[in-house]
C-alpha cells in the first residue's frame, strides 16, 4: 500500500519483464512535485510533464502520477465516466501493468492507487489509498484572467475577487451557480482548485477524506494535491447552499430513487426503445449492488468481467 | 514592512483637522536616470524631456496635503503630470521619489507608512476599502464584460462580503445613490452610455466607503449635459459622504465646481496653488494666468 511515506522512500526495482514509461529519474522528480503539492495543498505545482504514450488531454497528467507513486505488489484500478470497460480506461490499464509490477482491480476497496478521469467512487475510501484525478483544465480561475502573470498574483494573494464576481453573475443571469463539472473550491482554506473534472456530486467526498487526491495535468503540466484530512470548501454565498446532482428519477433497476439513502451519481443512457433511462455512472459499484440484491442483469455481468 | 492598518479615523482628532493624505516631493521619471535627469526640465526650461538621459519627467517635487473632507483640485494642460501623479498615489505606478502617507495606515509603532514602500500585495489590499480610484476611462475601473451590479460585488467580495443577498442590496444601494436605474443593473456595463458608466465607477468607488477617492478627469470625454449631470452627482456625494478627494481636470470648471484648493501643474511641477476661487480671480504664475485667459476666453 502507497502512503505519504512511501512517495519519500526509494522506488521498488523494477522486474525485467516489465517495460518501464518513465525511468527511474522521471518518476522521482514526480513524486517530489506530488509531495510539493501535500506540503501546499490546492497550490499548483509546475512539473517536467513527459510524453506519454497517450496523447496529453488523454490523461497522460494521471498517468504519470500513477506510474511514480505505485510500489512494488500495489493494486490499481483505472476507470473513466465511471467505467472500468471503456476503451481509454482499458488502454491506461494495460499500459500500466505492462509498466509496473502491479496487479489491477475494479474494486476500489482493494486498491492502492485509483486512477480516474470523471468520477470519485461512490464506495467510501479510506487512510492510505490514493486517487489519481485526471485533469484537462487546471487552473480555476482561466474563466475570469487569462494573463498568466496576473493568475499567479491572483493565486500568491488569494486575491479570489474575480472569482467571486463570477459566481455573482452566474447567479444573477441564471437564478443559480451552473458550474456543473470542476466546481470551484478552496482548499485548506487557501488556494482555490478546479475540481475538474468530477461533478459536485463527487465534491463534498473530498473534505476531511481519509485519502490522498493527486491531480495531474499533462498538458498544461501542473499536479496539485489534497493530503487527507484536509478543508475542501466549495465556493458558493451564505445565503445560495451548494447543492450536488438530485436523483431526479430512480435508477433502472430501482435500488437508487430520489430522496432515498444510498443516493449515487446517476447517467442518462439511451433506453432499448430511445427512451431515456438513468443508471449509476460507478458501473463497478453498481453491480456489486446488484449481486447483492439478486438483481444482475448482462450488462453488470459485464462491469463485474472487465478483462483485467 | 507590512504596514499596521488601524481602525480609520474621520475628522477632527485633538481639534486640529487631520491629514487624510499627505503626498511629500512626489516624483515619476519615465525612462533613464534618476534624480540627475530632472535637471534641465520644468517650467523655466518649458520642457519635460531630460536633456542628459532623454527621460520624460512625469512628475517632480510635487507635494500637498488633502484634510478629511476636503476635495483638492489639479489642474494644467494635457501633458503636465496630473495622471502621473495620480497613479502614483493609486499604485498603478511606481513612483520614483518622495512619499504619500494615507490616514491610518501606518508601520509597527504607530508612525505613518509611506505608501511607496510597502509591498504591492499590502498596497492593492488598501485599494479594497480605503483608497478608490476614478478614471476618465470607464474600461481602466471596470470590466465592462461584466454587469453593473457584478462591478460593484467586486471590491465588496475582495473586502469579505459572502452573502448574495446583502451584496445585491448593497449594490442597489449604490447605484440608486449614483442615479443609475436599477432596472439596468444586471446589464453588462458595455450596454451603458459614457455617463451611466462613470456613474457605475463611482458607485463601485464608494461600494467599502473609502477615506480618499482619486477622480481623474471624471467627465472628460462626455457631452457636456451629461458631464454637467455627472458633475453634480460628485459634488452631492462627497458633501454628504465627508470623502476626501483629488480632483484631476484640465478644465477649470470642473475644478471650480468640485473644489476650494487647488494646484497648478506644469512641465510636471506644481506652479502655484490657492483657493480654487482666488486662483481664477487673480492667478499669480504665468501660466496659471494663460490657463485662465484661455478658460474665460
Ligand atoms: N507610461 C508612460 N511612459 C512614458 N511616458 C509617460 C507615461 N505616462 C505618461 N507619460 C508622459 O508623462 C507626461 C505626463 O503625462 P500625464 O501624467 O499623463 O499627464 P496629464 O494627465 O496631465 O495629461 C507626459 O509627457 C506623458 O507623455
Ligand atoms: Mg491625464
Amino acid at each position: 500500500m502507497t502512503t505519504i511515506e512511501d512517495l519519500l522512500q526509494q522506488p521498488a526495482t523494477v522486474e525485467e519483464r516489465k517495460t518501464p514509461i518513465l525511468d527511474e529519474s522521471s518518476k522521482r522528480e514526480i513524486r517530489r512535485a506530488c509531495l510539493t503539492a501535500v506540503a501546499v495543498p490546492g497550490y499548483q505545482v509546475p512539473f517536467g510533464s513527459r510524453e506519454m504514450p497517450v496523447a496529453r488531454g488523454w490523461g497522460s497528467g494521471g498517468l504519470q502520477i500513477t506510474l511514480a507513486v505505485v510500489g512494488r505488489d500495489d493494486v490499481v484500478k483505472v476507470y473513466d465516466q465511471g467505467e472500468d470497460g471503456g476503451v481509454n480506461a482499458a488502454n491506461l490499464r494495460r499500459l500500466i501493468r505492462s509498466a509496473e509490477p502491479v496487479t489491477t482491480t475494479t474494486d476500489p476497496r482493494e486498491a492502492d492507487v485509483i486512477q480516474t478521469r470523471h468520477r470519485v467512487p461512490e464506495d467510501v475510501l479510506v487512510d492510505g489509498q490514493i486517487l489519481v484525478l485526471q485533469v484537462p483544465v487546471p487552473e480555476p480561475l482561466r474563466g475570469v484572467e487569462r494573463d498568466m502573470t496576473e493568475l499567479r498574483r491572483m493565486h500568491a494573494e488569494a486575491d479570489y475577487a474575480k472569482m467571486w464576481v463570477s459566481l455573482y453573475e452566474d447567479i444573477v443571469r441564471n437564478g443559480i451557480i451552473t458550474q456543473t463539472t470542476g466546481y470551484p473550491c478552496l482548499v485548506g482554506g487557501r488556494y482555490v482548485i478546479a475540481t475538474t473534472p468530477i461533478p459536485r456530486w463527487d465534491v463534498p467526498p473530498l473534505h476531511q477524506a481519509r485519502f490522498l487526491s493527486l491531480f495531474g495535468a499533462g498538458r498544461e503540466k501542473r499536479i496539485y494535491a489534497i493530503p487527507p484530512h484536509t478543508d475542501v470548501e466549495p465556493l458558493t454565498f451564505e445565503d445560495v447552499p451548494f447543492q450536488v446532482e438530485e436523483v431526479v428519477e430512480p435508477c433502472r433497476c430501482g435500488l437508487i430513487q430520489p430522496d432515498e439513502e444510498p443516493g449515487a451519481y446517476l447517467v442518462e443512457l439511451p433506453g432499448q426503445t430511445g427512451e431515456t433511462v438513468w443508471a449509476c455512472s460507478d458501473t463497478d459499484w453498481c453491480a456489486r449492488r446488484r449481486l447483492e440484491a439478486g438483481l444482475l442483469g448482462e450488462d453488470a455481468i459485464d462491469a463485474l468481467e472487465v478483462d483485467l | 514592512m507590512s504596514p499596521h492598518t488601524q481602525p480609520r479615523q474621520r475628522g477632527m482628532i485633538g481639534g486640529t483637522a487631520a491629514t487624510a493624505l499627505a503626498v511629500e516631493r512626489l516624483g515619476k521619471i519615465y525612462g533613464p536616470g534618476g534624480p540627475e535627469a530632472v535637471e534641465g526640465t520644468g517650467p523655466e526650461f518649458a520642457r519635460s524631456v531630460s536633456p542628459s538621459t532623454g527621460a520624460v519627467i512625469g512628475c517632480w517635487d510635487v507635494s500637498f496635503a488633502v484634510a478629511p473632507g476636503e476635495a483638492l483640485g489639479i489642474i494644467g494642460e494635457s501633458g503636465s503630470g496630473k495622471s502621473t501623479v495620480m497613479r502614483c498615489i493609486a499604485g498603478d505606478q511606481s513612483a520614483s521619489a518622495g512619499s504619500v502617507n494615507l490616514a491610518g495606515v501606518d508601520r509597527p509603532g504607530g508612525t505613518p507608512a509611506d505608501l511607496l514602500q510597502l509591498a504591492p500585495s499590502d498596497r492593492r489590499a488598501l485599494r479594497i476599502d480605503r483608497l478608490s480610484v476614478v478614471y476618465q476611462d470607464p474600461a481602466e475601473g471596470l470590466d465592462l464584460r461584466v454587469s453593473a451590479g457584478g462591478n460593484i460585488a467586486e471590491p465588496l467580495t475582495a473586502a469579505g462580503w459572502r452573502h448574495f443577498g446583502r451584496i445585491r442590496q448593497r449594490a442597489a444601494d449604490l447605484l440608486s445613490r449614483t442615479e443609475v436605474p436599477l432596472d439596468r443593473m444586471d446589464d453588462p456595463v458595455l450596454t451603458y452610455s459614457g455617463g451611466m458608466r462613470q456613474r457605475v465607477q463611482l458607485a463601485k468607488a464608494l461600494a467599502n466607503d473609502p477615506q480618499v477617492v482619486l477622480l481623474d478627469e471624471p467627465t472628460t470625454g462626455l457631452d457636456a449635459s451629461v458631464a454637467a449631470g455627472v458633475l453634480d452627482l460628485i459634488r452631492d456625494l462627497l458633501e454628504e459622504t465627508g470623502i476626501a478627494a483629488v480632483v484631476v481636470s484640465h478644465d477649470f470648471s470642473v475644478i471650480e465646481m468640485l473644489t476650494r484648493r487647488c494646484l497648478v501643474m506644469h512641465h510636471g511641477r506644481v506652479v502655484e496653488e490657492g483657493l480654487t476661487d482666488q486662483l481664477l480671480e487673480d492667478p499669480q504664475h504665468p501660466y496659471s494666468q494663460r490657463l485662465v485667459g484661455a478658460a474665460r476666453g
